[in-house]
């Protein structure tokens, strides 16, 4: 029964289900797209990071930290974090110093936070500091200086491995990043499974599905033309899937991001990535 | 590639009109190539840009070899297309590229860019990005000092991507 | 916010060296074919020129139109027979021009 509603499901979205035990006799473009080298660094056990799923053109972009695109930003961040903002007259190097002592702070989010009851990502901690501690206004989750400060702070763990904390508070969070993971939404009536677990390595029209990791967010789409906030690209997942969004930094959204990077965990972050 | 589903946990969402969502996705499709692209109805030809590059290149003759146009066969994304364009050239003060000039002949405009070169560049090769509308030819003419004038093309295949957002 | 060019050049070279210089401005390079949430057409507005002088002299200069993607990358090579400064200019389509120079040591 289920396997008939994702048949269906695929049907319309032009998907090729692999069948269990369909040996495919012919190279897909995924597999062609597998065979570089560089791909052991980015697979973990059956985790495999978005690079494996792009073309070669685009992983030699996304190597050279002057060709990627996405470094426009991280020099913005990099300008915002030594400028005096704000009425207490603070810089965040005034009380961080350099930029090398955010290292595994990325790891650190999203993290619980008592006086609300609810988790934070790094975006919500940033604006917490830019309004309470330096006396500046906040910014909004895809303004470019808040891009480029999470970009900045999150690719100082580059080459760390993903990981989050779910023990204590955090514990039904996830869990309720799981279930929305899995929940069935939209007029197409799908989850993020349906796609990202079970399809992954398969063609949406002339999109090779990844698993949908997220150890390369913030990251330069060029269906973007710029770089975007994981929020974002659940906002596009769920319009494709004809399901209403919810707000970037919503309590949904965060707790999907606790889950999607305890799902990430291993796999080494690569923020700001290069991708389709 | 055998994940398990961890039915136990799926709850069934909004039940689904089959037929309603079928026809909303046709619409769907449309609305998503509406994106930050907006592929608009592509006006220029093969034609028109055989005519700029003559226009560009000062003549109507083109020799082959010397150029190398490097293109992918298929675009990741029509938005971002690298390519680069070397001519095989010693560069000196008697022989050298004067100019490149890249078309394409299926965009909504075929000029894309023209590079010019002087001994002192060394060597005639560039590389950029482009953005592709839909899969046509790149075409690249590179004209000599003396007048001499090359050209290459190569075909990219751009498609429509299933998974915007 | 100001466009801040990503420039490389190597720092040192040999005289007579054929070196690799790579330019990336951000840049939306707006081709003037979107529409905007009121149906109105975005007008077109880009980087549509590029140059770059040695010691004052040209080495290289590039004419852009919309089809180039945004965020502009550009590799090109000099070649370089004594020390000085590259300067690199970006002109756009209001004539506004954003600067930036990179020096080189050759022996």
């Amino acid at each position: 029964m289920k396997y008939r509603i994702l048949a269906s499901c695929a049907a319309l979205l032009g998907l090729a289900v692999a069948t269990m035990g369909s040996a495919l006799a012919q190279d897909t473009e995924a597999d062609r797209r597998a065979k570089d080298p560089r791909n052991k660094n980015y697979i973990v056990g059956e985790k495999k990071s978005g690079y494996v799923f792009m073309t070669a053109l685009t992983r030699d972009m996304q190597d050279d930290d002057f060709a990627n695109p996405a470094f426009t930003v991280v020099d913005v961040g990099q300008e915002q974090w030594n400028k005096v903002n704000g009425k207490a007259g603070k810089s965040c190097a005034s009380c961080h110093n350099d930029i090398a002592s955010m290292k595994g702070v990325a790891n650190k989010y999203p993290q619980y936070d008592s006086s609300q009851d609810r988790m934070i990502s790094l975006q919500h901690l940033i604006n917490r500091h830019l309004e309470k501690d330096m006396g500046a206004k906040p910014w909004k989750w895809e303004s470019t200086q808040m891009l480029g400060m999470v970009a900045l702070i999150k690719s100082q763990s580059r080459g760390m491995p993903v990981n989050v904390r779910l023990d204590g508070p955090a514990k039904k969070f996830f869990e309720k990043g799981r279930e929305f993971y899995n929940q069935r939404r939209g007029q197409m009536d799908m989850s993020c499974a349906h796609c990202h677990d079970n399809n992954y390595g398969n063609m949406a029209r002339s999109n090779v599905l990844s698993q949908g990791q997220m150890n390369g967010f913030p990251t330069y789409r060029f269906k973007w033309q710029g770089v975007g906030s994981l929020h974002r690209r659940f906002i596009g997942c769920n319009k494709n899937i004809r399901a209403t969004p919810y707000k970037r930094g919503s309590e949904e959204y965060t707790n999907l991001e606790l889950y999607m990077q305890w799902r990430s965990s291993g796999l080494k972050w690569e923020s700001p990535s290069v991708r389709n | 590639m055998s994940k398990v589903l961890e039915t136990s946990e799926l709850k069934k969402g909004a039940s689904v009109d089959r037929r309603g969502a079928l026809r909303l996705l046709g619409l769907g499709a449309v609305a998503a190539t509406a994106g930050a692209l907006a592929p608009m109805r592509a006006s220029a030809t093969p034609e028109s840009a055989g005519l700029l590059m003559d226009k560009l290149s000062g003549s109507k003759s083109y020799k082959s070899g010397k150029v190398t146009l490097k293109t992918p066969a298929i675009a990741e994304n029509g938005a971002t297309v690298p390519v680069s364009v070397s001519v095989d050239s010693p560069m000196t003060d008697g022989n050298y590229v004067k100019s490149i000039h890249l078309a394409a002949d299926q965009n909504p405009r075929p000029e894309v860019a023209s590079f010019h070169f002087t001994p002192a560049s060394g060597k005639a090769k560039v590389s950029t990005r482009l953005r592709l509308s839909k899969s046509q030819n790149i075409i690249a003419v590179a004209v000599m000092n003396d007048g001499s004038v090359y050209k290459a093309s190569k075909l990219v295949k751009v498609t429509i991507g299933g998974c915007g957002g | 916010m100001a466009k801040k060019p990503r420039v490389k050049v190597p720092s040192s070279a040999k005289k007579g060296d054929v070196i690799e210089i790579k330019t990336l401005i951000p840049h939306k390079m707006e081709t003037g074919q979107r529409k905007g949430k009121d149906g109105k057409p975005i007008p077109r507005f880009i980087i549509n020129k590029v140059e770059v002088t040695f010691n004052g002299k040209s080495v290289v200069t590039a004419d852009l139109h919309p089809a180039i993607a945004a965020n502009p990358y550009f590799s090109f090579h000099a070649r370089v027979t004594e020390s000085g400064t590259f300067n690199f200019t970006w002109t756009d389509d209001k004539g506004g021009k954003v600067t930036t120079s990179k020096k080189i040591n050759v022996s």
